[in-house]
């Protein structure tokens, strides 16, 4: 116990602590070195108190105080003072008032409760259970590896593509550690206090990574991220002054309680609400995704690190630690059909982006969708969809963002249409790639499992209205991703073939997410009964396999089906082909299946394009409408909390 | 449960008979074609002389990833008809399904032809299209029998079409599009159009398409057989009604292509999300409103 | 085997003034109902078994004309229908013309006509259907001494 107390400090503070190193180390090399290093440290780190509670506790939630916990109490809360005087420092020099505003109105009333309100009954800090588990290993692999990337990957945009910016990598490497510190911080801790403090960390160090470059536009992007998360914020400020003044507790666990116990008013659903609330800002969810999208400026490792494993799992954490308060009731209502609608509108306004990193940005938004109208519904069937969902989407975005921040290194472009025929001009890149999209939505993947889940329990919730969101975005899921893969596989010009920057480091990363992947897919009825469903047991005092084992047999075998189906027909068929043709282009191939005669008679190269439907699917058609529907549906439920609380 | 050995006969006659009674019911859609065109047609067992053919010819590849996609298409179409007739989860034959077209559409886009990628991205908006609508058939399943696992539907006391009749006509509808048939025949046709010369299947040469042909014949049986899945129930003569009842839906698709004009992508899109909100949605509504 | 059962057309209109082309398609009319025979009109070169030409064949087409036939995969027929597609016909003489298909490809059957008639059209079909049948049952031959060949050569 003792140990694993200074290793849960030890894996808290340490972070902030390394991100000293690459701080203040100017040389490339030695900095490279120490991220490294510092890297593997968290990594063992976090995979040692993982499975030091597994084994030595057999998975028994535990809850304790840390060595140091009153001096770290007054740490936090001239943390929060300072945080709140760095964000009225950039205000300032930014002019934004208003965003200023917005911080002291949350921190000077949240640290007063927490300094003068009586009888705030005592609560342990730390709380270990088997979904600290799960998050602690995918930010500590997941998230590390992206920090090993970035090494690499900051190198190659410096050197290669914008050597006009001001070099700040120091600055970048010593964020990603600040932010390693605060996902660890925020998923160990108990108390709400403590939440927020990491909570804001996260959000404030998100706005210095997306204002990275200090372009105009990531400043307007960084500055829009800050005021919505700060929004968030203030909903998550709101609810911890309501439990500190009415129920004298900063517990969430007691927050939970307080909120199934049919005993206690509805007024108990109100912090679950606020909590909700800002979780839904964090995970960018409609009407909050702007910030999200606007996050796409920063270099690739930041939007790998935040819209994969970190920042954005911040909220969806918050809402599955809350979801059996929201089973059933008019707050799980606001959660789920905010998350059910994001799903679809955030899928069909991906259709139309050419840009890799926005179709990502969008499939983010989509999937983390998806997760949270999971949490929000509080069965247990739902929620095991959207631990799995959080998994997958985890491994499967980092891979995809790491993988166009490569592609766009090499290549300069991130354009989805420059990605023809990738297949044949980079095949490493592009099997990674390849490997990531089928993650993300090929059959008997992850995304398919959990949206069978989240299907089956929707149906029996009853809501139809997700049935129909769920069928819908699921298609529009598919049109997307799928001509995106067709791309990389198409033939391309094997002339366009550039030099491949990528560093070893990059590659070290992504090949390990990728076998992660694979490993996840033929294993997870492994990690269903060890981790999965034991967090159920926790949550609900039962748990029922979700999948039957048949289905989930044939699953697997369907897995290896689209690998081994493939590879054995190469075997028998590749003596059959009896003369390469070209391709059928009306007779009028010069040579190869990439130029054909024009009317001139004289030889043009041809383009196959993909569909983007900007009059059907495109921004300016459907985002504000989708802002304006959400924002409607996040209005009328709360509206509706607010009345049950009062009446 | 069913014996294992009725699900292992279901899953064999399929796999024997699928190809079979796919390739005639192909030939008969050409005759009753011809004759509603006024014309002789060609022999009922012309679609076997056509793959008999296609096997001889020559294998030109326009690329060599081809035929791994046409072969993985075959086998998760198959995968799809075994799960369905070996009685198992529908869900998953919906999912697997998606697979398949799936794989049909990487085997067209990996050769740079300017008619398969046309055609290609037709087929993604025909997907895009159905998909919803087969989707909620499968919910609708549920609904109506409590489960949804096909062995299990089957063995109800009142057919599935009693409790929902607005997903039948949606079903109905989105096969239009599954069958190939106008108007909702845009990526391919099985006709003389030649207006994106052959969409999808441009590229396929020789035993390619051969497989393809092939595969679609599993496809419309697995298809037929979502038709009849609406009307079996726990009294044995259900299995005759279905059958009737399937050959009604395959002349009626017979009738609608005959009788109307390719529509555009647009038209399509809009006519079945609307018909799939409509019937499907309304549908949806009202039984989850009794069953609560 | 029944492979002369199946033979699908590809119909390519060289510089023919569209005479023969209308013939060609009123074979495909409930009148003439080509489709007894099996007969689809494909479009497609990749999935064609005949090469029905109209039309001479000029100096901008040649090349077209002759990447379509390599396209074609083994067995084929080619079928030249109409006057200038055996010989040139009328043009013949043009600054572009080159003359009949067989100054490009290898023709196997001539239909002559100015236009030809459906009739006859259809006539040379059915001749070229036998005709692809003979070459399928060759081609087939051929194929298995090659494999024979290849697999002495193996051991």
């Amino acid at each position: 116990m003792e140990v694993l107390r200074i290793m849960v400090l030890a894996l808290v503070v340490a972070p902030f602590a390394m991100a000293l190193f690459p701080a203040l180390i100017r040389h490339d090399k030695i900095r490279a070195a120490s991220v490294y290093i510092c890297g593997v440290i968290t990594m063992v780190l976090a995979v040692s108190v993982s499975f030091i509670w597994l084994i030595s506790f057999r998975g028994e939630e535990i809850s304790f105080d840390l060595p140091a916990g009153e001096l770290i109490n007054h740490v936090i809360l001239v943390g929060d003072i300072f945080l709140m005087a760095l964000v009225i420092y950039f205000c300032v020099k930014y002019k934004k008032p208003l965003i200023a505003l917005l911080s002291i109105v949350q921190t000077v009333p949240t640290c007063a409760f927490e300094l003068f309100a009586p009888g705030v009954k005592e609560c342990p800090e730390i709380r270990i259970d088997y979904l600290t588990f799960i998050m602690m290993l995918i930010i500590g692999i997941i998230g590390v590896a992206i920090g090993i990337y970035a090494v690499g990957y900051m190198d190659g945009y410096h050197n290669h593509h914008f050597k006009h910016l001001t070099d700040r990598r120091s600055f970048f490497l010593a964020m990603i550690f600040v932010f390693y510190g605060a996902m660890f911080g925020l998923v160990l801790s108990r108390s709400l206090t403590w939440m927020y403090f990491f909570w804001e960390i996260t959000s404030i160090t998100s706005f210095l990574l997306i204002g990275y470059t200090r372009s105009d536009e990531a400043v307007t992007n960084s500055f829009r991220a800050l005021w919505m998360n700060l929004l968030g914020g203030l909903g998550m400020a709101i609810a911890i002054c309501m439990c500190i003044g009415i129920y004298h507790t900063v517990d969430i666990v007691d927050v939970v309680k307080n909120a199934q116990d049919p005993a206690m008013s509805s007024m108990t659903l109100l912090p679950v609400a606020l909590l909700a609330f800002g979780a839904l800002t964090k995970s960018a969810q409609f009407p909050f995704s702007g910030w999200l999208l606007g996050a796409m400026v920063a270099p690739t490792p930041s939007s790998a690190l935040l819209h994969s494993a970190t920042m954005v799992k911040a909220g969806v954490y918050l809402l599955i630690r809350l979801s059996t308060a929201m089973n059933g009731n008019d707050v799980g209502q606001m959660v789920y059909l905010t998350g059910g609608f994001t799903f679809l509108a955030a899928s069909m306004l991906a259709i139309s982006q050419s840009d890799g990193k926005k179709v990502l940005a969008y499939s983010t938004i989509s999937n983390l969708g998806l997760i949270v109208a999971c949490a929000g519904a509080g069965y247990p069937d739902t929620v095991w969809s959207a631990v799995f969902l959080l998994i997958f989407h985890a491994v499967s975005k980092s891979l995809l963002f790491q993988c166009v921040g490569a592609i766009e290194n090499t290549t300069g472009s991130r354009d989805i249409e420059n990605m023809q025929g990738l297949a044949t001009r980079h095949p490493k890149l592009a099997m990674l790639l390849m490997v990531g999209i089928a993650g993300m939505f090929l059959a008997p993947f992850g995304m398919l499992i959990s949206k069978w889940a989240a299907l089956k329990a929707f149906i029996d919730a009853p809501s139809a209205l997700m049935v129909i969101f769920i069928s819908f975005g699921s298609a529009t899921t598919m049109f997307y991703w799928t001509k995106w893969f067709a791309k990389i596989l198409g033939s391309s010009d094997t002339r366009l073939t550039n030099k491949d920057y990528t560093r070893r480091g990059e590659y070290i990363s992504m090949f390990l997410h990728a076998i992660l992947l694979v490993g996840l897919c033929l294993t997870f009825p492994l990690i269903s009964t060890y981790a999965v469903e034991p967090m159920m047991m926790d949550m609900y005092g039962y748990s029922s396999p979700v999948i039957s084992d048949t289905n989930i047999i044939i699953m697997v075998i369907m897995v290896i089906a689209i690998f081994v189906v493939p590879g054995i027909c190469y075997l028998f068929t590749r003596n059959w082909v009896d003369k390469d043709v070209m391709a059928y282009m009306g007779g009028a191939n010069v040579g190869d299946n990439e130029r054909f005669v024009d009317v001139m008679g004289q030889p043009k190269a041809l383009r196959v394009s993909n569909w983007y439907i900007e009059n059907w699917f495109g921004e300016a058609k459907l985002f504000l409408p989708s802002v304006i529907i959400s924002v409607f549906i996040i209005v009328l439920s709360f509206g509706m909390v607010v009345g049950g609380a009062f009446r | 449960m069913i014996p294992v050995i009725y699900r292992v006969i279901s899953i064999v006659a399929y796999i024997i008979l699928a190809p079979l009674l796919g390739g005639l019911l192909d030939g008969l859609d050409r005759k009753i074609s011809a004759r509603m065109q006024g014309r002789v047609g060609p022999p009922l067992l012309q679609p076997f002389y056509d793959f008999g053919k296609l096997m001889k010819k020559q294998f030109l590849a326009a690329s060599r990833l081809q035929i791994l996609m046409i072969v993985s298409y075959l086998f998760f179409i198959c995968l799809t008809g075994v799960l369905f007739f070996g009685g198992f989860d529908i869900l998953l034959c919906v999912f697997s399904l998606t697979t398949a077209v799936m794989f049909l559409i990487l085997a067209a886009t990996v050769t740079h032809s300017p008619f398969s990628s046309q055609g290609t991205h037709r087929e993604m908006m025909q997907m895009m299209s159905y998909e919803p609508m087969v989707l909620l058939t499968a919910v609708g399943f549920y609904l109506a029998t409590g489960s949804f696992s096909i062995s299990d539907i089957i063995r109800q006391n009142v057919s599935a079409i009693a409790l929902m009749p607005g997903f039948f006509f949606g079903f109905l509808f989105i096969l239009t599009i599954k069958f190939r048939k106008s108007p909702f025949d845009l990526s391919t046709s099985h006709h003389a159009h030649q207006e994106v010369v052959k969409g999808v299947t441009t590229e396929m040469v020789g035993v390619e398409y051969a497989i393809t042909i092939l595969t679609e014949w599993y496809e419309n049986i697995f298809l037929l057989g979502m038709v009849a899945l609406f009307f079996i129930n726990s009294n044995p003569w259900s299995i005759l009604v279905a059958i009737v009842a399937v050959f009604i839906v395959f002349f009626i698709e017979i009738l609608v292509d005959n009788t109307s004009a390719r529509v555009k992508w647009e038209m399509m899109l809009k006519l079945s999300w609307g018909v799939t909100l409509i019937c499907g949605g309304l549908n949806l509504f009202i039984l989850e409103i009794i069953k609560r | 085997m029944n492979i002369n059962k199946s033979p699908w057309l590809l119909h390519y209109d060289g510089s023919s003034c569209n005479g023969c082309d209308i013939e060609v398609l009123a074979c495909t009319t409930p009148v003439y109902d080509v489709e007894r025979f099996g007969v689809i009109n494909t479009g497609n070169p990749l999935h064609a078994d005949i090469l029905l030409i109209t039309g001479g064949i000029n100096t901008q087409n040649a090349e077209v004309v002759r990447q379509i036939y390599e396209q074609m995969p083994k067995p084929k027929v080619v079928l030249a229908v109409g006057t200038c597609a055996c010989t040139g016909g009328i043009f013949k003489e043009c600054y572009n013309i080159k003359g009949g298909a067989d100054t490009v490809i290898p023709v196997d059957i001539y239909v002559p006509g100015c236009a030809a008639r459906p009739e006859s059209i259809i006539d040379g079909v059915v001749k070229a259907t036998a005709l692809f049948k003979e070459k399928a049952d060759l081609y087939d031959k051929e194929e298995t001494e090659m494999r024979k060949a290849a697999k002495r050569g193996n051991v």
